[in-house]
């Protein structure tokens, strides 16, 4: 895997299901090997009462404990936004992150013709180097 | 009893039977997501009134009915936002239950203990629609002018927090329905010829039921998505049954009877029966931290409510709750009077939907027991994309009504009225009965003085009227001992405590909620 070139941190698009748990392990893995920050970014457009893809406040505090007990430096982002690719991509520029990791997941045709994909638009407007992951 | 099987056969022909079906789904999923109810959608559905058979869209209306009171139970359970406003109360202990891992009981005593109740009320139903329409039938129009202030007073004063707000937005219906030259004269039609027929029920109600929810979402659309509790397949254990079929059955005698005042609604034999199931229960510990007896009864209840509403509706033609009035006006779309005449005049209607409403009740069993998770579900759809649709079938249903572009502002208009009344907590039931009564109440006056000659006093000449106005005194001075003895209660805790202001933070959001009724 590339060295990132810059040291700036690793920004991870978290989603609460197994292709965010993927993207987070690889940011955290990553984070460590080169003693960067890691920023956990959970974002919702908070226009449906329930979504899935939004983690609770209990486990993203724990992931915060967990991961930062050895040592790493970890910062967590959960908020409501216009949209969440355009706010992971704000949070890497802002951050002047060295990587951004995101988890893709299949989709039908018919996802595809209805649906947009976050990981896509995160991959394409990026300005850093984008590392896309799948679960086992 | 040959009637009652009569309107089985009717209620069993594969079209009726469709449209049950179709009225059950639609009705529990406007009771899963907040916001809709049962009004809204029977509103929105008001112009299939032009298209299909009376018998067949009444039944669809009262699934929905039913629908939406199974429905809200999912909502305040998994997610502590109650669907309806009849289920505020279940969400209490509901919501406590699912936390601690028991939601599969929870929905399941909500499901089963709805059935019981449904079917309870709708054997009550049989026994006394007939009997009371034998009593109604004598009644003159100064007791049915009588029973109608009485409900115009009751659905304003008993009903939500504030009496002023409640008056305002009846005062307002009244103003609405007068739109118009109905009674030989033009009043408030602005030289408008347009305007000459009224403005027609269903683009009040479809305004203030849907675009005014629409514009009112709109204004909040993104809030912080809520944590549901994943759940699986409803199931109840052998202890769970013993807890609950007693608070079913205290919840139905609590429902049934409320629903069929004037000034029913679910709201207050809810409230009722989970204070007397925490005062009853053999473990009073667990109230407050998910009490199975706490969701058995309000359940109970306000399914027995919905059907309790039927009661004066068919024999009277006097809604009690919202939908109830939209089901009225729909009735009305068809040239029927709903009304002491109504049993005689449309027997085959009448026993059809008496007969519907156990079907319905056991298809609503079969799909919300088994279905609950799956109904969860719809509370992932985005707000954007469903108003859109709700918007759209709203417009569609305003223009179809005479096909007029000018009813399209009107609808814009009203919508506006709609939006405002949450925005200040008005309750909408108040307006949305005067709208529909009004005209009757103006009738039944008119009628009242044309045979006694313009006579005033025979306004008070019939026993049942004189019952009737001293009931309405009565309230009235309850209620004002009430308030003046809460306002000396509210002085000395002001006096007491000046750090009290998060109170009234609390106090809005609860009328926000009222107002959604």
């Amino acid at each position: 895997m590339n060295t990132p070139i810059t040291d700036g941190p690793v920004v991870v698009a978290y989603a609460p299901d197994k292709f965010g748990r993927a993207a987070l392990d690889h940011g955290v893995a990553l984070a460590r090997r080169d003693g960067v920050p890691l920023i956990i970014v959970n974002d919702t457009r908070g226009d449906a009462y329930v979504d899935k893809r939004f983690a609770g406040d209990e486990e993203l505090a724990t992931l915060e404990r967990e991961l930062s007990a050895d040592g790493l430096t970890v910062s967590v982002r959960h908020d409501l936004v216009q949209d969440v690719a355009e706010a992971v991509v704000a949070v890497a520029d802002a951050e002047a992150a060295s990587l951004v990791v995101v988890g893709v997941r299949r989709r039908t045709a018919v996802g595809k013709a209805l649906l947009g994909s976050v990981a896509q638009r995160v991959i394409l407007d990026a300005r850093c180097p984008v590392l896309a992951v799948k679960p086992d | 009893m040959d009637l009652l099987l009569d309107g089985f056969a009717t209620a069993l022909t594969p079209e009726n039977l469709l449209f049950a079906t179709l009225g059950v789904l639609l009705g529990t999923a406007v009771g899963v997501l907040p916001g809709i109810g049962p009004a809204m959608a029977l509103a929105l559905l008001l112009p299939v009134t032009y298209s299909v058979g009376p018998d067949s869209a009444i039944i669809m209306f009262a699934g929905i009915y039913y629908g939406g009171m199974y429905g809200g139970s999912t909502t305040s359970i998994l997610l502590n936002t109650p669907g309806e406003s009849s289920s505020v109360i279940t969400a209490i202990e509901g919501n406590k239950m699912a936390k601690a891992g028991r939601a599969a009981q929870a929905l399941a005593t909500a499901a089963i203990g709805s059935f019981v109740a449904g079917t309870i009320a709708t054997v009550l139903l049989w026994v006394l629609v007939p009997r009371v329409a034998d009593i109604v039938v004598q009644l003159g129009a100064p007791s049915y002018f009588a029973i109608m202030l009485l409900a115009f007073f009751a659905v304003t004063m008993v009903l939500g927090s504030s009496k002023l707000r409640g008056f305002i937005s009846l005062f307002l219906g009244l103003a609405i329905a007068m739109i118009g030259t109905q009674t030989g004269q033009a009043r408030l039609t602005f030289d408008q010829p347009l305007l000459a027929d009224g403005i027609d029920i269903v683009v009040v109600a479809v305004a203030i039921f849907a675009i005014g929810e629409a514009l009112w979402v709109a204004a909040h659309l993104r809030r912080k998505p809520l944590e549901i509790i994943p759940v699986g397949q409803p199931w109840m254990s052998r202890s769970d049954w013993r807890r609950s079929w007693k608070p079913w059955l205290r919840g139905t005698a609590y429902g049934f009877p409320f629903g069929a005042l004037p000034a029913g609604g679910a709201e207050v034999p809810t409230f009722l029966s989970y204070a007397t199931e925490k005062k009853l229960s053999k473990h009073p510990e667990e109230f407050g931290k998910g009490a199975i007896e706490g969701v058995a009864g309000p359940e109970a209840a306000n399914n027995a409510s919905a059907a309790g509403t039927l009661l004066p509706l068919l024999t009277l033609g006097l809604p009690t709750t919202a939908t109830a009035a939209v089901m009225l006006s729909a009735f009305e779309g068809y040239g029927i009077q709903p009304g002491p005449q109504l049993l005689d005049a449309e027997p085959g209607l009448v026993w059809g939907l008496l007969a519907s409403l156990v079907i319905a009740n056991a298809l609503l069993l079969l799909i919300n027991l088994p279905m609950a998770p799956l109904w969860a579900k719809l509370l992932r759809v985005p707000r954007p994309q469903l108003y859109a649709g709700i918007l759209f079938f709203a417009c569609l249903g305003a223009y179809t009504v005479n096909f007029q572009a000018f009813d399209l502002g009107l609808l814009l208009a009203l919508g506006l009225l709609g939006l405002a009344m949450r925005r200040f907590a008005l309750p909408v039931l108040p307006l949305i009965v005067a709208v529909i009564l009004g005209p009757r109440l103006e009738l039944q006056l008119t009628e009242a003085l044309t045979i006694s000659q313009g006579d005033v006093s025979t306004l008070w000449s019939e026993p049942v009227a004189i019952i009737v106005y001293a009931l309405m005194a009565l309230l009235a001075f309850v209620m004002g001992v009430g308030a003046l003895r809460r306002r000396a209660t509210e002085t000395i805790i002001a006096s007491r405590a000046t750090e009290s202001e998060s109170d009234v933070e609390h106090e809005s959001d609860v009328e926000q909620k009222e107002s959604h009724r």
